[in-house]
C-alpha cells in the first residue's frame, strides 16, 4: 500500500512545530481525508475544521505546501510525492490550535457593512421583476463560500496586518454584490473609501488566483467598485455643482 | 472550572435554515435570542442543499397552486404525513420564498423576470425556486446576512450536550465551547431544537460531521416523543467513485434537467418499474419524459423523477442483479442532452455548475462529456421529534423543534425541495410561538444538581482511563456506521434488525470505556466521544422503529414484509424514554384527515 508523509502544524498561540505523520494513500484521496485518517489513527486531538467535504461550505481552509487551499478539494495525487506535504493553518488570522484559526474578525467586518435595502416591491404579492442578464454579475459574487482564502493571501492583511483599516477582498466582493444588486437602494461608496480602505488594494490579483469558486474578484468586483468610489468622490461635474449650490 | 451563564427569552440550538429563520422571527417580536451554532455561523448543513426550495409560486406553470403541492407531499409521504403540517407548508412556502428575495436572495429568473422554478421528483409542476445547484448556500447566506442585523446573540462552535428541566418543562441547556473547552449554561423561557439530521450514524452519507442527530437525542432524553424514526431517506444519487468521495451528493437537479439513469446495458431502467401510485403521472417513454423536461404541458414526468425511495431501490436492484457500473453504482448521464439542445455543454455548466466542478475536481469526470457513476447515500431522516403542527412545540412543554429534527411533514418519504421550504415555514413558526411561550411563562428555574451532572458527564471521556487499547471514540463510531449501513440500511429484515439493536447496546457499553487524549481545547477526539451518545440513541431509535413496522412503505423496506400494509398506513411508530431509562416503542393511530383535504387528495391523485 502506498503511503504519504505529511508535516502537520501542531500547536497553539503560545507556540508549536511541524510534526511528521505517515498515512496510507487510497485512490482519489484529498488532503482532508489524509488529515482525518491521521486524526482517527494517530492524533485524536488534532484540531481541524470541516463540514461538507465537497467545496461548498468553506470550512477547511489551510495552507498546503504553502498554498492557500480548501483541503477537501486538494487531491493528494496532484501533490509531489518525493517530499513531505506540509499542512499549516492560515496566516492572516490568529491561531487557535493546529489547523484552526480565529476568523471572527470577518464577522465583525460584515456587521459594519450597510445591509441590503431593496426598493419597494414591483407587484402586490411582494415580488420584483428582475432579469437574468441583470443578475449574472451579482450571482457570481454570491457564489462566495466564505472560506477566507482571499483574506489569507491578501498582503494588506497577511503581511501588513491592516485589519483595522482594510476589510479585505471577501468584503469588497460582499460590497460589490450589494452595490450591483438591481433592487438595492443603499449607497456604500463613502464607507468603502473611508473606513473600509478600498484604496489599499493595489490589484495584485492574488485573491482571484486562490478563490476556489473561481470568482474574478479583482476584475469583476474590486476594480468596478474602485471606479464607482472614485466617480463619487472626484467627479469634477459634481464638484462644480457642489460649489455652485453649496450642497 | 469555568462555567459561563447566559439568560435569554429564546434559546435556539442549531443555526442552519430552520434555526436562523427562527432566530430572525423571535428577534422580530422583541425577544432576546441566543443562537447556538455547532460550527461557525453560515457553515451548517443547509449550505449543502443543491436543487431548490419547493413552493407553489406558479411562475413557470400557472396551473400550480398550494392544493397540488399539498397533494404531492401527501402522496410522496405515502399518506403518513401530518396533513395539517402538509397544508400549512404548502400554503406558506411561497410567502417564505418571496421574503428571502426581500432580504437579498438572488434566484435564477424566468424570461419574464420572475423567480425561475425547476422540475423535481414527485412534484406535478416545476416548483423549485433555485440558484443553479447551490440553492442552500444562497438561502443560508441570505438568512445569515439579514440575521446578523436583527440583534440576536450567536454562540459559534458551541455544542449542547444536555437540556435542563424545571419539573416537566425545558428551561435551558448545558454545552461546551469547542475552542476553549469551557462550559456554558443557558437559561431560557423557551428552547428550540433545530439541529438537523443524523446521517453520521451511517457509513455512506451526504451529511457532515455535525449531523449526529443531537436534537433528536436531546429531546428524547428530556422526555419528548420521537416518531417515524424508521424512515431514513437514502438519496438515490451519491458519488460512488473514488472511494474518498463516496456518498457526496449529486443533486436531483441533474435529473430535473433531463439526466438519464442507465445500467451497464445502456437501458433506462427506471422505465421498467413504475409504482401504481404514480402510473398516471409518469411518462411511458424517455421521449415523452424529455418533452416534459422541456416544458411540454401535455407530457408526463420522466421515470427518473419518481420519488427518491423508489429510485434508490431500483438502483440497488440493478446493482444486485449484475447490471451496475464498474464501481457498484449505475450511470447518471446529463451529457446526452447535447443531442437535443444547441450549446448543450454550456447549458449543463450553467444549470449545474457545482456538479460540473465537483466531478471535474474530485473524480476527473467531465459531466458534459461522460456519465457519472452514482449510488444511494444516506441523506435525510423523515423521523424526529413529534411537534404540534401549528406551534412546533414538542410533547414536553417549553421545548420546540423545527426542520429536519422535527417530524411529521414528510411521512414515509420526503420530496426533494420540501426540506428547504420546511426549514423556512416551520422555522418561522417555531420562532414565533417559542417567543410567545417565553413571554407568557417567563424563565424557569435551573437546578444546580442537573448542571453538575451535565458537567461530570461531559468531562467523563477526558477523565476516565481508556479501556479500548487506544482505539478511542473514532473506532466505536466507525463500527457503528458500518453496522448501521449493513443492518439498518436500504433493505431490512427482522433478524438483522434485532442484531442491530443488540450491537448498539454493546457499542454503547464500549463507548463508556473510551477515554480520549489531550485537553479540552479544540479536541475533536473529545467532541467525537460526546457526539457518540447521540448517535447511539438515534441508531437505537431507527432500529427499534424499523423492527416495529412490519411492512414496506416509502423509505422503509423490509424483505420479510415486502408489501405495503393497509392497516399500517393508519399508524405512526412512537419512541419514548421509559421511567427505567429504556426505550419504549408504541404505535399511535394517525388522526383522521379533514374532509376538505381528503377531497383535494382525491382530486389531484
Amino acid at each position: 500500500m502506498a503511503t504519504a508523509t505529511l508535516e502537520i502544524w501542531r500547536g497553539d498561540a503560545t507556540g508549536g512545530e511541524f510534526k511528521e505523520y505517515t498515512t496510507e494513500l487510497t485512490e482519489g484521496m484529498v488532503v482532508l481525508d489524509a488529515i482525518h485518517q491521521v486524526q482517527a489513527e494517530q492524533a485524536h486531538d488534532l484540531a481541524v475544521r470541516w463540514n461538507c467535504k465537497a467545496g461548498k461550505c468553506g470550512s477547511c481552509s489551510a495552507e498546503v505546501n504553502g498554498q492557500p487551499k480548501l483541503m477537501c478539494m486538494t487531491r493528494m495525487g496532484d501533490l509531489p510525492t518525493d517530499r513531505p506535504i506540509t499542512v499549516e493553518p492560515m496566516k492572516a488570522f490568529p491561531l487557535v490550535k493546529d489547523l484552526v484559526t480565529d476568523v471572527s474578525w470577518n464577522d465583525e467586518v460584515k456587521k459594519r457593512i450597510k445591509p441590503f435595502k431593496p426598493r419597494p416591491p414591483d407587484f402586490e404579492d411582494g415580488s420584483w421583476e428582475m432579469h437574468q442578464s441583470d443578475i449574472d454579475r451579482v450571482q457570481e459574487f454570491r457564489k462566495c463560500i466564505e472560506c477566507y482564502l482571499c483574506q489569507d493571501v491578501c498582503h494588506v492583511l497577511r503581511e501588513h496586518h491592516m485589519h483595522d483599516e482594510f476589510i479585505g477582498p471577501r468584503f469588497l466582493v460582499y460590497n460589490a454584490a450589494l452595490e450591483m444588486h438591481p433592487l438595492d437602494t443603499e449607497d456604500r461608496r463613502e464607507d468603502l473609501r473611508k473606513s473600509q480602505g478600498i484604496g489599499l488594494c493595489n490589484i495584485t490579483k492574488c485573491c482571484t488566483t486562490v478563490c476556489p469558486e473561481g470568482i474574478t474578484i479583482t476584475d469583476n468586483a474590486i476594480i468596478p467598485l474602485k471606479e464607482r468610489v472614485v466617480d463619487q468622490a472626484y467627479d469634477p461635474v459634481r464638484k462644480l455643482i457642489q460649489l455652485v449650490t453649496g450642497r | 472550572m469555568e462555567v459561563s451563564r447566559h439568560e435569554h427569552d429564546v434559546l435556539i440550538i442549531g443555526s442552519g435554515g430552520a434555526g436562523l429563520r427562527a432566530a430572525i422571527e423571535a428577534s422580530a417580536g422583541g425577544a432576546s435570542v441566543a443562537l447556538v451554532c455547532k460550527s461557525l455561523l453560515g457553515k451548517a448543513h443547509t449550505v449543502m442543499a443543491e436543487g431548490g426550495i419547493a413552493a407553489a409560486l406558479a411562475n413557470v406553470d400557472e396551473r400550480d397552486r398550494w392544493e397540488i403541492h399539498f397533494a404531492d407531499t401527501m402522496r410522496g409521504g405515502q399518506y403518513l404525513s401530518n396533513w395539517k403540517m402538509a397544508e400549512i407548508h404548502a400554503k406558506e412556502s411561497p410567502g417564505r420564498v418571496r421574503e428571502l428575495e426581500e432580504w437579498g436572495a438572488v434566484f435564477d429568473r424566468t424570461k419574464d423576470g420572475k423567480i425561475l422554478q425547476r422540475n423535481f421528483g414527485g412534484h406535478a409542476h416545476p416548483r423549485l425556486a433555485h440558484v443553479g445547484d447551490r440553492t442552500g448556500l444562497e438561502m443560508i447566506r441570505t438568512l445569515q446576512d439579514h440575521g446578523v442585523h436583527q440583534g440576536f446573540d450567536d454562540y459559534q462552535e458551541c455544542t449542547v450536550t444536555r437540556l435542563l428541566k424545571d419539573g416537566e418543562r425545558v428551561v435551558g441547556a448545558f454545552g461546551y465551547d469547542r475552542e476553549s473547552g469551557n462550559f456554558r449554561v443557558f437559561q431560557a423561557g423557551a428552547v428550540i431544537l433545530a439541529t438537523g439530521g443524523l446521517g453520521r450514524a451511517f457509513k455512506i452519507t451526504s451529511n457532515s460531521w455535525e449531523c449526529t442527530g443531537d436534537g433528536h437525542s436531546l429531546g428524547y432524553h428530556a422526555g419528548a416523543d420521537l416518531i417515524d424514526m424508521e424512515f431514513i431517506q437514502f438519496h438515490p444519487t451519491g458519488m460512488v467513485w473514488p472511494p474518498s468521495v463516496r456518498g457526496i451528493l449529486v443533486t436531483e437537479g441533474v435529473r430535473g434537467e433531463g439526466g438519464a439513469l442507465t445500467n451497464s446495458e445502456g437501458r433506462r431502467f427506471m422505465y421498467d418499474d413504475i409504482p401504481p401510485l404514480y402510473v398516471n403521472q409518469t411518462a411511458d417513454t424517455p421521449e415523452e419524459g424529455w418533452r416534459y423536461v422541456t416544458g411540454d404541458r401535455d407530457a408526463r414526468r420522466p421515470a427518473e423523477l419518481l420519488t427518491r425511495d423508489h429510485v434508490a431501490r431500483c438502483i440497488v436492484r440493478e446493482v444486485k442483479e449484475g447490471r451496475g457500473s464498474p464501481h457498484g453504482g449505475v450511470f447518471l448521464d446529463i451529457s446526452w442532452i447535447k443531442e437535443k439542445i444547441p450549446n448543450g455543454a454550456e447549458h449543463i455548466k450553467r444549470k449545474l455548475p457545482a456538479m460540473y466542478h465537483q466531478f471535474k475536481a474530485l473524480a476527473d469526470i467531465d459531466i458534459t462529456e461522460e456519465p457519472m457513476e452514482v449510488g444511494p447515500t444516506t441523506h435525510y431522516v423523515m423521523g424526529g421529534l413529534r411537534v404540534d403542527p401549528d406551534t412546533q412545540m414538542c410533547t414536553v412543554p417549553g421545548l420546540f423543534a423545527a426542520g429536519e429534527c422535527a417530524a411529521g411533514l414528510h411521512g414515509a418519504n420526503r420530496l426533494g425541495g420540501n426540506s428547504l421550504s420546511d426549514l423556512l415555514v416551520f422555522g418561522q413558526r417555531a420562532g414565533k410561538y417559542a417567543a410567545a411561550y417565553a413571554n407568557e411563562h417567563g424563565r424557569g428555574t435551573l437546578e444546580e444538581a442537573q448542571i453538575e451532572e451535565a458537567r461530570k458527564e461531559a468531562l467523563a471521556p477526558l477523565e476516565r482511563q481508556d479501556q479500548t487499547d487506544g482505539a478511542g471514540p473514532y473506532a466505536v463510531q466507525f463500527e457503528l456506521q458500518d453496522m448501521m449501513q449493513e443492518k439498518v440500511g436500504i433493505v431490512r429484515e427482522e433478524g438483522t434488525l434485532s442484531e442491530a439493536v443488540e450491537e448498539i447496546a454493546a457499542l454503547s457499553r464500549r463507548a463508556d470505556l473510551t477515554g480520549v487524549t489531550g485537553d479540552r481545547k479544540f479536541n475533536p477526539g473529545w467532541h467525537t466521544a460526546l457526539d457518540l451518545r447521540h448517535l447511539l440513541t438515534n441508531s437505537e431509535a431507527c432500529a427499534r422503529a424499523a423492527l416495529e413496522r412490519k411492512e414496506s412503505r416509502g423509505a422503509h423496506s423490509r424483505v420479510d414484509f415486502p408489501d405495503k400494509d393497509k392497516e399500517w398506513g393508519g399508524f405512526t411508530v412512537v419512541l419514548k424514554r421509559g421511567s427505567d431509562g429504556n426505550m419504549e416503542v408504541r404505535r399511535d393511530a394517525l388522526p383522521p384527515i379533514r374532509e376538505d383535504l381528503q377531497k383535494i387528495i382525491e382530486e389531484h391523485g
